[in-house]
């Protein structure tokens, strides 16, 4: 999509600068004159909606940092302080608390989005897996960052999953030894958490470059999931159309987070995390936050350690070969009748999965943990079997003619009337 | 110059040598750094320090209580069973067992009263319920781990659940009748 600069520069000091550091022209190629396909319905605003709550959690993060103190002793009383006496300090922490939890609505929205669209097909492959690479390493900043407030749950949730390390045959001890930088977790751990806390988002940052840079080389998907064959008809300048919608879906995300920030910060968390961190007892019902719930059912429906943990973590790798694991040429559900309906199911197996992870270990969670973990995996199983016999209905010959009922377009019917399709 | 490599593939050269030495030295030198870099990792001095014996007088602990310690930043349990659990753990037919150990193995002799055990339930970590009273004992008499439901039994054993091995026995000795030392 990478086809020529269209920019312009106007005054002798861009031109200056243009001949020097064309950085006003890479703003302007990417922001502003960059083709979008013309259909893209509000789910494409969470891209947007994810970048704007990196920079919150950044922004509110180095704040917290000023006045956090990460030390066994004092960091759960230093969380406090910042509550109590800090200027503004209850907002920016719930702010940052509550902000975790709304960057993993987004994203999850986004990869349910990109599951549902094909985004993940050719040419788009690598583009999915580094969003992958971002999702791994959200879950292991939110993580860490659960761990710096020192209460219950945030020792006996980093007391869980440092020993998932652990079932890993003859190394597996040693490792999270070193993980722990002691015998148990303990000061040293909260130290380097709190530095690799501090860290990893700006690699996430890093990481969202290469994703951006790889989204504007092949282009964005859409709705039909037809690629665009003729930019004039099919595409539409970046600014002004889809910069307003982005601006308009991230404004909406922005009420839900700020009702929640301030009617309800704590909803999301647990209430045994304002009880400081006790080696000696564990919480009764210990649960991780509500978006590691599902990987958190998978890994206690295995009844063996070693084969809990492979699961978990494979529930997740798999995402990355599904662009090799789907055997359908048809990127968009829309026209996939049959996988459209697993993939509804698989929705509701992962809902029912976060629903089980949030319960107690007993009958019959474990037995319908089992069920949905199978059929977790039984959903790439059908993608990769349903491409090879399903009939899927007949695409729009472009962007274009799906969206104006051009000629020839009759069967794109059903999503032409998408209304905010008309840009 | 441009003549002397231009012949490679029939003798080696003399930037051959140099090129491959250079290497040799660079993947030396950037193991080496590796070394500091992952070693930091490792419990620091203090915290190996800090793992000195410790006396224990176990005459407080009355029959069928349990009290728990820290030792290395580690929870221990030491318990003082009674006659119907030091039974009940003799009476299991160790083939039977997920971690196939007899009691005697993980008692000092002539002390089976007492059982010495880390309070870290050998699934995922937490502190398994069962030491204080009133708290589940789980279906052996022994321990119950609250976060995925292990059963440990009056010997410290894994009976039930997705815990793989027995709750592990400290070093330890008898330094009188009933006085130990850990460590
Ligand atoms: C990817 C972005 C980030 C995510 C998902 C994230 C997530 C979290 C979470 C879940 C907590 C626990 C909140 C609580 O229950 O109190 C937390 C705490 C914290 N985070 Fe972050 N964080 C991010 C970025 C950052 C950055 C960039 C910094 C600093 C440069 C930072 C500094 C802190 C500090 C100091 C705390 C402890 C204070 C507190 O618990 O409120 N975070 N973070
Ligand atoms: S940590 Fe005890 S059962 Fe999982």
């Amino acid at each position: 999509m990478s086809g020529h600069s269209s920019y312009q520069p106007k005054t002798g000091i861009e031109r200056w600068l243009d001949a020097r550091l064309p950085i006003v022209r890479l703003m302007h190629d990417s922001a502003v004159s960059y083709p979008v396909p013309r259909n893209l319905n509000l789910l494409w605003t969470f891209g947007g909606i994810l970048v704007f709550m990196l920079v919150a959690q950044i922004v509110t993060g180095v704040i917290l940092a000023m006045h956090y103190t990460p030390n066994a002793t004092m960091a759960f009383n230093s969380v406090e302080h910042i509550m109590r006496d800090v200027n503004f300090g209850w907002l920016l922490r719930y702010l940052h608390s509550n902000g975790a939890s709304m960057f993993f609505v987004a994203v999850y929205i986004h990869i349910f989005r990109g599951l549902y669209y094909g985004s993940y097909k050719a040419p788009r492959e690598v583009l999915w897996i580094l969003g992958v690479i971002i999702f791994l390493l959200m879950m292991a900043t939110a993580f860490m960052g659960y761990v710096l407030p020192w209460g219950q749950m945030s020792f006996w949730g980093a007391t869980v999953i440092t020993n998932l390390f652990s079932a890993l045959p003859v190394i597996g001890e040693t490792i999270v030894t070193f993980l722990w930088g002691g015998y148990s977790v303990d000061n040293p751990t909260l130290n380097r958490f709190f530095s690799l806390h501090f860290l990893l988002p700006f690699m996430i940052a890093g990481v969202v470059v290469l994703h951006i840079w790889a989204l504007h080389h092949v282009g964005q998907n859409n709705p039909t999931g037809v690629e665009v064959k003729d930019v004039k008809k099919d595409t539409v300048p970046f600014t002004p159309y889809a910069t307003i919608k982005d601006l308009f879906g991230m404004v909406c995300f922005m009420l839900v987070f700020a009702w929640f920030v301030f009617y309800q910060p704590n909803f999301m968390g647990h209430a045994d995390n304002y009880i400081p961190a006790n080696p000696a007892s564990t919480p009764a019902h210990i649960v991780p936050e509500w978006y590691f719930l599902p990987f958190y059912a998978i890994l206690r429906a295995i009844p063996d350690k070693l084969g809990g943990v492979i699961a978990m973590g494979g529930a997740i790798v798999i995402l990355a070969f599904l662009p090799w694991i789907d055997t359908s040429k048809v990127k968009s559900m829309t026209y996939r009748p049959i996988a459209r309906q697993f993939f509804w199911m698989f929705v509701l197996v992962c809902i029912g999965l976060g629903y089980l992870g949030a319960m107690p270990a007993d009958e019959p969670y474990v037995t319908l943990s089992r069920i949905l973990t199978v059929l977790y995996f039984g959903f790439f199983l059908a993608l990769a079997l349903i491409g090879i016999f399903e009939r899927p209905a007949q695409l729009p010959t472009s962007i274009a003619d799906s969206v104006l009922g051009g000629s020839g377009a009759r069967l794109g019917h059903a999503t032409a009337s998408e209304p905010q399709a008309k840009g | 110059m441009a003549h002397a490599t231009d012949t490679t593939g029939t003798e080696p050269t003399r930037r051959d040598f140099l090129m491959l030495t250079t290497g040799a030295f660079g993947a030396v030198g950037v193991g080496a750094l590796v070394v500091p870099l992952v070693s930091q990792l490792a419990p620091d001095a203090q915290v190996v320090a800090a793992g000195a014996p410790i006396d224990l007088d176990l005459a407080p602990i009355a029959e069928g209580q349990a009290i728990k310690l820290f030792w290395r930043g580690k929870l221990i349990f030491v318990r003082n069973r009674t006659k119907k659990e030091i039974d009940e753990a003799l009476a299991v037919d160790i083939a039977t067992l997920r971690d196939p150990q007899t009691d005697q193995q993980r008692t000092k002799a002539g002390h089976e009263k007492y059982l010495v055990v880390y309070g870290s339930c050998t699934h995922l970590g937490c502190v398994p319920l069962g030491s204080s009273p009133g708290e589940p004992k789980g279906e052996f008499d022994g321990w119950f781990c609250p976060c995925h439901g292990s059963h440990y039994d009056s010997s410290g054993r894994i009976r039930k659940g997705p815990a793989p091995l027995n709750l592990p026995v400290p070093p330890y000795a008898f330094t009188a009748d009933t006085k130990i030392k850990i460590g």
